[in-house]
């Protein structure tokens, strides 16, 4: 009975935690399948958390904050696909540059504008977050936890844009595989001469791709500073976004096994807390630091070969330069 | 002919010049956005680097740690690689430099600095080296495997400065004192009262040492060369008798050495124990040094105290200036990555029309 209940608490933490990874990496699905490396999702998730913190902050409405986030990620994300496309410049250094600068303009910005050390106001009145939904029947089926507390707790209970975050999966599925678009996205990752040929333009389906990254980038931060927190504060992406990299790569740039990879490392990092100071019989504590590295150490794994194999988009990282 | 390399100079010149000019405008319109005055701040900012001695001691010892970790970035990068790691290797190379420091508590410094220096590279080329190795054997790309093990090393080093090194009986997770014997002597040993109260110290001198070796070996040995031509063009050094693999896994030891050379002006010149998270970043302003110093030694060194002015300036301006914090500094290191490395051809082609123009129009 206990078991089960820690059970449920920590699949419906998993999904928690799993929402804003599931969403930055889907995000650099679509940048990294148009050829265009995802390393700016940490700075794109950072700068939506802040300015729909921000936003609501300001206005009272969590919806204008979504607005907010989705807007902010999106020039960042045209910043990027300006200087990866348009201008040819190294990918990479595009993305640590816009990590680099959002890391230290956000809380710039919070301190300016609102006086608090770095960090947007408290966000006390319920409006101004996405709060837990609660489904017909909850509390009804909470009353008897086998197997109420799986409705209760697992499908009901999380805010709206977890919801979202779970149905972009097939959402993301669809558009590269059964769109046009997301065939010719595919296309110009591969082979961007052979659909410049067709005469289809390879700069706009990259600035495409890049600000896809950037819409989901923006839900991402939305949900972790109006979601799960309650307002912004300084790096609280903390890393969330190359763990999204890393997720996408373990999924072998394909949206399921994305999606999948979400999971496990989400399930990782609920079980680290969990496990926090907690003994294991015949183990004894496990430091939480080594539930928290494996991700990491299971993508450099993947990577080597050594579990399985990922191949990535074969134009990734190279500008088109349609004189070459 | 002769007009072509003075064209290459020039670019080689005005470029990083362009690049900073547009850098310190949008950071201008930056700190015009949060409310202050932008030219007083830069005013300010240079008086807090270079004003006094002591100043200057502190922009100086900033300025090692890049130097470190932009020759860093910079070998790597001469290789064809993208060493984003660098922040990691600094990480565990000063851990084998500390634990040195801390075990010679008898030794004469004499023996602790080449010991510190050794296990200080060992330590950053064994953390680069196994990147580098999944590159060149198994085709897994550095980028990726870098950043995994900067979150690598953020965890091992948490585990055991929580866990391990702790001084018992403290709450925060750092070790005991180094031995006095075992610190890095200051620079007021040489210049007097010149540094002030700064942490200046002799490992700029080992920074300045390193950068001359990196250039001799660059530029000046047969390793070098093949290390060039591989990064250029892997095929043609594949048929000049060269291994690339080989050579991507040298270079990735050697780059993460030098980044883990961080702990000798950091930690035995400065911090006196090991810390958390003590490279605090340098790793990727090691990116923002070597691009701005085009990857040439030389330019780094020029880079290292710029970007040294710029944290020492900003946290003496955020006395000034109540909504002025170390986060603005980030930002315009972040401006300068962005312009230097990834807009570099915003001025560049503008630039080669206007030098062919003024070529015509001139002969």
């Amino acid at each position: 009975m206990a078991t089960y209940t820690i059970i449920v608490l920590l699949i419906a933490a998993t999904l928690r935690v799993a929402a804003p990874l599931i969403l930055a990496a889907l995000g650099g699905l679509f940048s990294e399948r148009s050829g265009v490396i995802a390393l700016g999702l940490e700075g794109m998730m950072l700068g939506a958390a802040f300015a729909s913190a921000s936003a609501s902050a300001v206005s009272g409405s969590a919806w204008l904050g979504l607005g907010a986030g989705i807007l902010a990620a999106l020039l960042i994300a045209l910043l990027l696909a300006f200087a990866c496309v348009t201008m040819k410049g190294n990918q990479v250094v595009a993305g640590i540059a816009v990590n680099i600068m959002v890391a230290g303009l956000g809380p710039s910005l919070a301190l300016a504008w609102f006086d608090q050390g770095g960090q947007t106001p408290p966000l006390s009145n319920p409006a101004q977050r996405f709060r837990e939904l609660v489904w017909p029947g909850a509390h009804f089926a909470a009353r008897h936890p086998v197997p109420g507390l799986l409705y209760s707790d697992l499908i009901s209970g999380h805010n709206l844009l977890v919801y979202v975050a779970f149905a972009c999966a097939p959402l993301a599925y669809w558009l590269l595989y059964r769109t046009r678009w997301g065939l010719r996205l595919r296309a110009v990752g591969e082979n961007p001469p052979a659909v410049d040929t067709a005469g289809i333009s390879v700069a706009k389906l990259r600035f495409s791709g890049v600000l896809m990254s950037g819409a989901l980038c923006g839900v991402a931060g939305t949900y972790l500073s109006i979601g799960a927190g309650a307002g912004f504060i300084r790096d609280m992406t903390a890393g969330k976004g190359y763990l999204a990299l890393a997720a996408l790569i373990f999924g072998k740039w394909r949206p399921w096994p994305t999606l999948g990879a979400c999971l496990i490392f989400a399930f990782a990092d609920a079980l680290a807390t969990r496990l926090q100071g907690v003994p294991l019989p015949g183990i004894g504590i496990v430091p939480v630091q080594f539930i928290l590295a494996l991700p990491y150490a299971l993508t450099v794994l993947l990577l080597a070969g050594f579990v399985g194999h990922s191949i990535p988009p074969r134009a990734i990282g190279a500008p088109y330069d349609k004189q070459k | 002919m002769s007009g072509a390399r003075t064209g290459r100079r020039a670019e080689a010149v005005l470029l990083p010049i362009c690049n900073l000019a547009a850098a310190l405008l949008l950071s201008g319109l930056v700190i015009k956005l949060i409310g202050e005055p932008p030219l007083q701040a830069l005013r300010l900012l240079a008086v807090g680097a270079f004003g006094s001695g002591e100043n200057l001691g502190y922009t100086l010892y900033y300025a090692t740690n890049f130097i470190f970790t932009g020759l860093s970035v910079a070998v790597a990068y001469h290789a064809g690689l993208f060493n984003i790691g660098a922040e990691g290797q600094a990480y565990i190379g000063g851990l084998c430099s500390g634990l040195v420091c801390l075990a010679a508590a008898r030794w004469p410094f004499a023996l602790v600095l080449p010991a510190a220096i050794l296990a200080g590279a060992a330590g950053g080329g064994a953390w680069a080296f196994i990147p580098g190795y999944l590159q060149a054997r198994r085709g897994s790309h550095v980028v990726i495997t870098t950043i995994m093990f900067n979150f690598l090393a953020s965890a091992l080093m948490t585990y055991l400065l929580v866990h391990v090194l702790i001084e018992p009986g403290q709450q925060t997770p750092q070790s005991r004192e180094f031995p006095h014997g075992t610190w890095m002597p200051a620079a007021s040993l040489l210049l007097g009262s010149f540094p002030g109260d700064s942490p200046l110290n002799f490992a700029l001198v080992v920074a300045l040492l390193a950068s001359a070796a990196v250039w001799v070996l660059l530029w000046k040995t047969r390793w070098g060369y093949a290390l060039r031509v591989a990064g250029e063009n892997p095929a043609a050094a594949r048929y000049a008798g060269i291994s690339p693999e080989s050579i991507i896994i040298w270079t990735m030891l050697l780059s993460g050495a030098l980044a883990g050379l961080l702990g000798l002006n950091e930690l035995m010149g400065s911090q006196h124990r090991i810390s958390l998270d003590f490279p605090a970043g340098a790793g990727f302003v090691g990116i923002a040094v070597a691009l701005m110093g085009r990857n040439h030694p030389l330019g780094i060194v020029l880079a290292a105290v710029l970007f040294g002015a710029l944290v020492q300036g900003g946290s003496e301006l955020s006395f000034d200036m109540p909504h002025v914090t170390r986060d603005l500094v980030v930002v315009i290191q972040g401006i300068v990555i962005l312009f230097c490395g990834a807009l570099e051809n915003l001025f560049k082609r503008p630039l080669s029309v206007l030098w062919r123009r003024t070529r015509s129009s001139s002969s």
